[in-house]
């Protein structure tokens, strides 16, 4: 809150009472806070000097750390984790869930590998991942929109149900013959253009793309609108049931992107492709600023938080520490994350 | 020609008849003031001209054209604005965004149609002034008192020029200083040419701003009178059932 409030202003001790055309020049022209006081009370920005803190540590920990190889190597390996993000915040910004990504990401690993194999080339090969992907997402919210059904369930079922057809249509077997166009398939999913890994800068291009879909698109406004209250917005003409489906849709491909990008970085694809993912998504977008109970997103949030895990296991195996310990580290900050914003919430209503 | 004309009309669910041949007529510019005990059919009524439900029979009329409302949203593109008793508004979103929601400014560069802050903050900011109300147009909903949040929900019904604006209790959550607020507002509205159908419990606000009441009991219209042909007593007579019809 600001410091002087509506009823400080009308009874300034020693001053007499306003004039109405002086009260209505300050409501009109004041401002809740600053640009700088709004960003600081973001969960990205204290996520982002979590991530500073933890980084200069570790330049002391060890030699390896602020080498270009080890930065290279982590903002890839945390790219397909922050595009996946993307999506999932705006997933969870309408306070729904979606749990089938990391078996989306295997189907539609396996379809790429099929298409390619099969001596299709890289864009039917693209295509084929990014409809499956589409398809998927557009069955978990048309469910969801208007069967009304829970998200967890819904996506819970798909989770299951794609990777099952996965392993069907792949037959238990592994793909690592893409075609004609397979030495431009792992150049794009495996090489770098001006030293910054392909991968990393479809995240950087991506979060660009949904920083301004977020503040300066209706679509955007009205997902943070329905995930406030899906009321209200059904009151005001938003098409919620549509919207909602969009956004699993947008999960969804997104999903598929980075299904994409991560079979053309190894090389090979197999049905276990994204297997537990969707854990580590959510927990990347949670970790990034998303409110499970809805209506709040940040574009910067998904890469953020993303980022954090990854330099969480990074952190550890070059410090020396068990492996086995990432995980709990990992589950650690997010509960630390959501309990850090709850309390700023609560010193924020009351 | 009446604004807004219904006749006959009824709304059943199930074995439950909440309204039974109701009928009633809002002339331009004329404030009505719908009273009634609870579950006297006021909000089935309400709900009914907002567009949420169609009636089990009887027909709405605007400006003598028969209308048929499915949603909300068809109510409002014949005219009819509605502030809500619990507001529905967006709490994590500002004042400004609360009021164009749905109905968001936008400006173009080439194809590209992106928000226009500037504008609706600048419109929004007009709106408020206009209500005399403190609120910001940049300040979250969540952070707002009952009497700001009133004025974001009536603030919006006023970015498209309604014929009639319905408001479900706008008076009832809100301090004594805003209630003056609220019905100033709703006479400038009736100045300006607007219908207002108010529903209220609060008897002075009825009889301070409107020109006729009409008086709702167990699902039938009990009375519609000149405010100035009434008292306050008749109304709360006409009200418990005490006075049969008059």
């Amino acid at each position: 809150m600001s410091e002087t409030t509506s009823q400080d202003l009308r009874t300034r001790p020693g001053r007499g009472p306003m004039g109405h055309a002086e009260i209505d020049e300050s409501i009109t022209t004041r401002t809740e806070t600053s640009g700088l006081q709004a960003i600081i009370r973001t969960q990205p920005f204290w996520v982002l000097m979590a991530i500073i803190v933890i980084g200069l540590v570790m330049s002391f920990v060890s030699d390896v750390f602020l080498t270009e190889r080890n930065f290279f190597n982590t903002t890839r390996n945390f790219a397909f984790f922050g595009i996946m993000a993307l999506g999932m915040s705006a997933v969870i910004c309408t306070a729904g869930i979606d749990l089938s990504v990391g078996s989306l990401m295997g189907l539609a690993g396996i379809v790429t590998g099929l298409v390619m194999q099969a001596g299709y080339g890289i864009v039917p090969g693209f295509l084929a991942c990014m409809g499956v992907a589409a398809l998927v997402g557009l069955i978990n919210g048309v469910l969801i929109a208007y069967l009304r059904m829970a998200p967890f369930v819904v996506t819970l079922g798909m989770l299951a149900m794609a990777r099952s057809v996965s392993m069907v249509i792949s037959n238990n077997k592994m793909i690592y013959d893409f075609g004609p166009d397979t030495d431009l398939y792992l150049w794009l999913g495996g090489e770098s253009v001006l030293g910054v890994p392909n991968p990393v800068w479809v995240l950087i291009v991506l979060t660009a793309v949904f920083w301004w879909v977020w503040r300066y698109s209706t679509w955007g406004r009205w997902v943070i609108a329905i995930g406030g209250n899906a009321k209200a917005a059904r009151l005001s003409g938003i098409p919620v049931e549509r919207i909602i489906v969009s956004v699993y849709v947008l999960s969804a491909m997104m999903a598929g992107l980075a299904a994409f990008l991560l079979v053309g970085w190894f090389g090979s694809v197999t049905n276990a492709l994204g297997e537990g993912y969707e854990l580590n998504v959510i927990a990347a977008s949670v970790i990034g600023g998303a409110n499970l109970m809805g209506g709040v997103v940040y574009a910067l949030g998904a890469p953020i938080g993303a980022a954090l895990m990854e330099l969480i296991r990074n952190s550890l195996l070059l410090a020396g520490i068990d492996a086995l310990w990432q995980q709990f580290f990992v589950g650690l900050f997010l509960i630390i994350a959501v309990l850090l914003e709850q309390i700023r919430n609560r010193g924020r209503s009351e | 020609m009446s604004l807004l004309e219904l006749d006959g009309i009824t709304k059943s669910f199930g074995a439950i008849h909440a309204l039974q041949g109701v009928s009633l007529s809002v002339a331009p510019g004329e404030a009505v003031g719908l009273m009634g005990d609870n579950g006297a059919g006021k909000s089935t009524l309400m709900k009914i001209i907002a567009g949420n439900f169609p009636p089990t029979s009887g027909q709405i009329r605007i400006e003598g054209r028969q209308v048929q409302f499915h949603k909300p949203i068809d109510a409002r593109q014949s005219g009819i604005e509605i502030v809500y008793q619990d507001l529905a508004l967006c709490d994590n979103l500002t004042a400004a965004a609360n009021v164009f929601l749905g109905r968001e400014l936008k400006k173009s560069f080439g194809p590209i149609r992106y928000l226009d802050y500037k504008a609706m903050y600048k419109r929004a900011a007009e709106l408020f002034a206009e209500l005399k109300s403190e609120t910001r147009p940049r300040d979250l909903v969540k952070q707002m008192s009952g009497g700001q949040r009133q004025a974001v929900a009536i603030a919006r019904t006023r970015l498209s020029d309604p014929k009639l604006v319905l408001m479900d209790e706008p008076t009832a959550a809100i301090s004594v200083r805003q209630v003056a607020e609220v019905l100033n507002l709703i006479q400038r509205l009736k100045d300006t040419g607007h219908a207002v159908i108010l529903v209220s419990h609060r008897m002075p606000d009825v009889f301070d701003v409107c020109d006729r009441v009409a008086v709702l009991r167990r699902g039938t219209k009990v009375a519609d009178k000149r405010i100035d042909q009434t008292t306050p007593e008749e109304v709360t007579g006409l009200i418990t059932g005490a006075i049969a019809s008059a």
